[in-house]
């Protein structure tokens, strides 16, 4: 196993580097230096010479990606794009563009994003797991045509929608929870219990519907038969069996995404006032402030990758029969 | 109380002896519960249920409204809270409480009027010829070569309780000599634990325009400032090609440096030099840029390891003012606390007539700051922040278009006036003309739309003419706006009421008020152009102009579809050319586009930073400057030399009639809508006073804090039926669907 988890490092490598890259292509593409320069120093009263100075004091004085002007390797060396990449593959993100130190950023703020999505995952999968097996219990029924019927509903509406209807009823109607808000400490917890509701009411449509699919394919087998046959309870062989045979299509789904917990979400962080990475990741986006984007997709694609790894080391935790070599 | 509950909730919980179960008892559904787990739930009962008075969505911590604390929100992070790069108007809402420069603006006094802040006086320029002799006040400005602004500083102001100042026993600095040890456990400012402070001086505030000069600090108004301070560019030459990289040795390469147009004369006076003639400089004196700033503050957070941990001057500002950032987490928020050494300034005792009788003269002479404390949270949405507002929570709020209706509607002259909801409440309403405006331009550097020919000035103004902008603010402003007769907006000297302060060639005054003139005046104007009915009469084409628009969201549309139309009114085929800034920006600079609209807020209330949007040599394409649409005039800009010099007074207000004229003739803008502001504030707020140029009116506010207590609590009870019913569904969902699952278990096959 090592050997392969090796080898999956090594692949990440160019993986990394192609992320980076499309990243700094489609950025640049967006945004020239100048016009971050404009951005940063403001729409007023801006000349050439302050322009200019600003993209020398910031590393945006050189070609982007080749230099034709610069000696030999150089000419790949000496451009934004090697200077600005290179350090991210030992986690050195810099400074943003207008100063501060972003790794200390998001060691900062990578909390707030766990403290919403770490309950939104647990508690999520305890509902739609349980939910999905009920409904699995009462299949071909109307109680699981009626259940299909409401969770394609709930799937169908925006994520936006759940976040203002769960803010105007908790909190402007009924009066029981901070509209919008963050504290540290013991303080967070009446800030987490919307977000956190809003979330999970949010996933369970389309996260019981897809965990009812995995587990209708599963009561289908014959070991639930068998099961059944030699006179198990229902709830002995759903719980028991069936969940215990659907964990490796569950776990692909959740493992991947833990990594990815310390990204945080975008509307949500955004809506309920969570200084998370989410809104960390977006202001960086309006503020043009590549040195931001640049580390957090960087972070972004090396969680993925790790979480995908985690996923396949997770196959041989629950099934002995895989082996990765 | 609620907490108290809590608490003895908690305690009762906790003192309980845990039942065990032995391992193989079996809890089967229908047998009783555990007597535990029902005790457990009653005892919980009260805390779901909550005795206390205590609103259970209060985002601030219990106890806390009942402090002397301003609360409000902002919606976007502070990039600068350095004062040398700051430029941006939410910055300024957290900067203009803590840095003090020379001088402010009055809080009630209308026109805007400078008054002395860290100045113990307002500075009266001293002019001078080449060789130096005085000269008097009316001296022609060809004739004067400098003028020397010498700036009094108020004794006895010290600044706030700082690291940066604490000294040891032997009156070295303190923290001026860190280790990477020494910064161990260090993460942010309040973990240094000593202090300091010492008096303000003149070396403060010639340090800090040295620093305007630092190339590395890429001020915004260093490239206005070396035009006008003497050796303001020399010395942004020196330090360029001498400073390090080493931010301690910038700081003393910027102490070593001396400007030649900055003089400390003694300990409280400093002289600043200017180049020729400039009325407007006094208005610089007022804004952060010019605020004193200690070297020890700048050298203190220079030192290696600061930066690593984001204790930067950009984020922990200095200042002599009357609150400090005591809290900088512009993630979620900033708190700003009574700066203790702040103790000279009171309340103002005159006003404008109306201020006494309407209360707003009350403090007069109290010690200012009224507010211990200001709470600022980031808020980027509309309908939290406005639903805070609601509940209490945030003390004062704009109004967001969304929410325009059910905050206010207008009264039978006209005029908004609150709704119903809002009077209720207590709430009141401010509104007030900004100093600013949104234009509609023509790139005069076109061949079809711009130019000085008569034709190109016909259809400008057939164009300022059908945009009909009563309509535009209206349905696009909820009507906060009022159409701009010209260049300077309502409150700027040069600014004209009434039937003499009109546009004629859009207006026409009847029945006491401004009337836009009718369509078909627009046409016949289009006639005259040479382009009846929206054809070129030449070449028999249909006229088409390009519109350079800024459309990132669905909003847009409806917007641009509006512009189409009003041009269509014409026959003129407007083709949007939507884009992002950037690119908008872009085509501005290369003077590609041919209409497009933008807008100026006002750095400082003079005609001058109006004018000067249209004055040639500021023309952008040619020259980087601020002269969007490129116009220019011989006649305008000559007059232009001549008005920005002046004093206020009849002579101006005539140069500046003439100068209005021109434009208007020439119709390089639409002119478009000068903006009205409307802010709210709940009834425990006072002595909030619309001013548009003072940043810094925290200081004045007064609180009633226990009423504020008071409503909060009657606003937000705790609405406890949908919990209940949430339980009782829960339980009439579950138990059927358990008492279906043991039947289905049970029954058999056949």
């Amino acid at each position: 196993m090592t050997a392969y988890i090796i080898r999956r490092l090594l692949y990440a490598i160019p993986i990394l580097i192609g992320v980076n890259l499309i990243t700094f292509v489609l950025f640049f593409v967006l945004n020239s230096p100048d016009e971050m320069a404009r951005m940063h120093l403001g729409e007023k009263r801006v000349t050439e010479e302050a322009i200019a100075g600003w993209k020398r004091e910031h590393g945006y004085d050189k070609p982007l990606l080749f230099n034709a002007s610069a000696p030999g390797l150089a000419r790949l060396t000496d451009t934004i794009f090697f200077e600005r990449s290179v350090r991210l593959f030992v986690f050195d993100f810099g400074s943003s563009d207008d100063g501060r130190d972003i790794g200390h950023d998001i060691s900062q703020r990578m909390w707030p994003s766990l403290a919403i999505a770490v309950p939104v995952l647990l508690v999520g999968l305890a509902v739609n797991i349980s939910l999905a097996l009920f409904i699995v219990l009462f299949r071909a029924t109307f109680v699981d045509l009626g259940s299909v019927v409401v969770l394609v509903a709930m799937m169908s509406i925006s994520g936006l929608f759940y976040i203002i209807g769960g803010q105007f009823l908790l909190s402007k109607l009924f009066h029981l929870v901070p509209i919008s808000g963050y504290d540290t400490g013991q303080n967070a917890w009446k800030f987490l219990i919307l977000p956190v509701i809003v979330g999970v009411i949010g996933g369970i449509g389309a996260g019981t519907r897809w965990y009812r699919t995995l587990f209708l394919e599963e009561v289908s087998k014959d070991y639930v038969r068998t099961a059944r046959a030699k006179g198990l309870g229902e709830r002995r062989v759903l719980f028991r069996h069936v969940l215990g045979n659907a964990l490796i299509p569950i776990l692909t789904g959740v493992v991947v995404v833990l990594p990815l917990l310390f990204m945080g979400s975008l509307i949500t962080e955004s809506f309920f006032g969570i200084p998370g990475l989410g809104s960390y990741t977006i202001d960086a986006i309006n503020n043009q402030d590549f040195a931001i984007v640049r580390a957090m997709v960087f972070l972004g694609a090396v969680l993925y990758i790790l979480g995908l790894l985690l996923t396949d080391i997770s196959y041989t935790l629950v099934d002995p029969r895989v082996r990765l070599q | 109380m609620w907490s108290a509950n809590t608490t003895e909730t908690r305690k009762r919980v906790k003192g309980r002896v845990p039942v065990r179960h032995s391992p193989g008892a079996r809890l089967t559904w229908g047998q009783a519960a555990p007597p535990s787990i029902w005790r457990i739930l009653l005892l919980t009962l009260p805390f779901v249920a909550g005795c206390g008075p205590a609103p259970w969505n209060d985002p601030y911590p219990r106890g806390d409204a009942e402090g002397n604390t301003f609360y409000t929100s902002f919606e976007e992070r502070p990039k600068h809270l350095d004062p040398a790069r700051s430029y941006s108007s939410n910055e300024y809402a957290f900067l203009a409480q803590i840095y003090e420069p020379p001088l402010q603006y009055h809080l009630f006094f209308r026109p805007y009027r400078l008054v002395p802040l860290s100045a113990a006086e307002v500075p009266e320029p001293r002019y001078f010829d080449e060789d130096g002799k005085p000269l008097a006040k009316d001296t022609p400005a060809e004739a004067i070569a400098y003028s020397d602004y010498l700036i009094q500083i108020r004794p006895g102001i010290r600044f706030q309780p700082h690291p940066a100042f604490a000294q040891a026993a032997d009156a070295s600095y303190r923290y001026h000599r860190l280790t990477e040890g020494d910064l161990a456990g260090i993460n942010r400012l309040g973990d240094f634990e000593e202090v300091g402070t010492r008096e303000l001086t003149a070396e403060d505030f010639a340090h800090q325009i040295k620093r305007l000069a630092a190339p590395w600090l890429h001020s915004p108004i260093a490239g206005v400032m070396q035009n006008y301070i003497r050796g303001f560019a020399d010395l942004a030459k020196q330090l360029e090609t001498q400073a390090s990289s080493d931010p301690v040795a910038r700081v003393q390469a910027l102490r070593d440096a001396s400007i030649a147009g900055v003089e400390v004369v003694d300990p409280q006076t400093l002289r600043i030099r200017v180049n020729g003639k400039y009325p407007q400089f006094a208005y610089w004196l007022a804004m952060p840029f010019f605020a004193p700033m200690p070297w020890e503050a700048e050298h203190f957070y220079a030192q290696p390891g600061m930066r690593e941990r984001n204790i930067v001057l950009d984020w922990y500002p200095v200042g002599t003012g009357p609150y400090m950032l005591s809290e900088n987490n512009p993630n979620l928020r900033m708190v700003l606390s009574r700066n203790p050494n702040f103790d000279w300034e009171t309340y103002p005792a005159e006003g404008m007539p109306g201020d006494l009788e309407a209360g707003r003269l009350a403090d007069a002479g109290r010690p200012l700051p009224l507010v211990d404390s200001a709470v600022f949270s980031l808020e980027k949405e509309d309908i939290p922040r406005w639903n805070k507002f609601l509940q209490g929570y945030y003390d004062n709020s704009g109004i967001a278009s969304d929410a325009f209706d059910q905050a206010v509607r207008l009264g039978a002259d006209g005029e908004p006036i609150l709704t119903p909801e809002m009077e209720s409440k207590g709430i009141e309403l401010l509104t007030a003309v900004e100093p600013s405006i949104f234009y509609m331009g023509f790139n005069m550097l076109d061949p079809v739309i711009g130019g000085d020919s008569e034709r190109a000035r016909l259809l400008r103004r057939a164009i300022s003419i059908a945009m009909d902008y009563e309509e535009f603010i209206s349905i696009f402003a909820n009507g906060r706006g009022l159409p701009a007769q010209g260049p300077i907006p309502p409150g700027i000297f040069g600014y004209q009421e009434g039937e003499a302060g009109i546009n004629p060639y859009v207006y026409a005054w009847r029945d006491g008020r401004p009337v836009r003139r009718g369509i078909e005046e627009a046409r016949r104007l289009m006639e005259q152009a040479g382009y009846p009915g929206g054809r070129d009469q030449e070449t028999g084409r249909s006229l088409s102009i390009n519109f350079e628009a800024v459309a990132t969201g669905p909003d847009d549309k409806s917007r641009l579809n509006w512009i189409r139309k009003q041009f269509a009114k014409l026959g003129i085929e407007l083709v949007i050319r939507s884009t992002d800034y950037n690119r908008f920006q872009e085509k501005m600079r290369n003077g590609t586009g041919q209409v497009f609209m933008w807008g100026w807020n006002a750095d400082y209330p003079d005609p001058e930073n109006f004018l000067f949007l249209l004055y040639g040599p500021n023309g952008k394409v040619e020259h980087q400057g601020e002269n969007a649409s490129n116009y220019s005039n011989p006649d305008f800009d000559r007059l232009f030399n001549v008005m920005k010099y002046m004093d206020d007074g009849a002579e101006r207000a005539a140069v500046i009639d003439q100068m209005v004229e021109i434009a208007r003739r020439d119709a390089p803008w639409t002119w478009g809508f000068n903006p009205k502001s409307f802010s709210l504030h709940h009834q425990w707020v006072h002595n909030a006073v619309p001013n548009q140029m003072a940043n810094n009116t925290l200081k004045y506010r007064r609180l009633d804090p226990a009423l504020r207590e008071r409503l909060r609590v009657e606003w937000n009870p705790p609405v406890l039926w949908p919990l209940w019913s949430l339980l009782g569904l829960a339980v009439v969902l579950i138990l059927p669907a358990l008492w279906l699952v043991r039947r289905r278990e049970r029954s058999t096959a056949l």
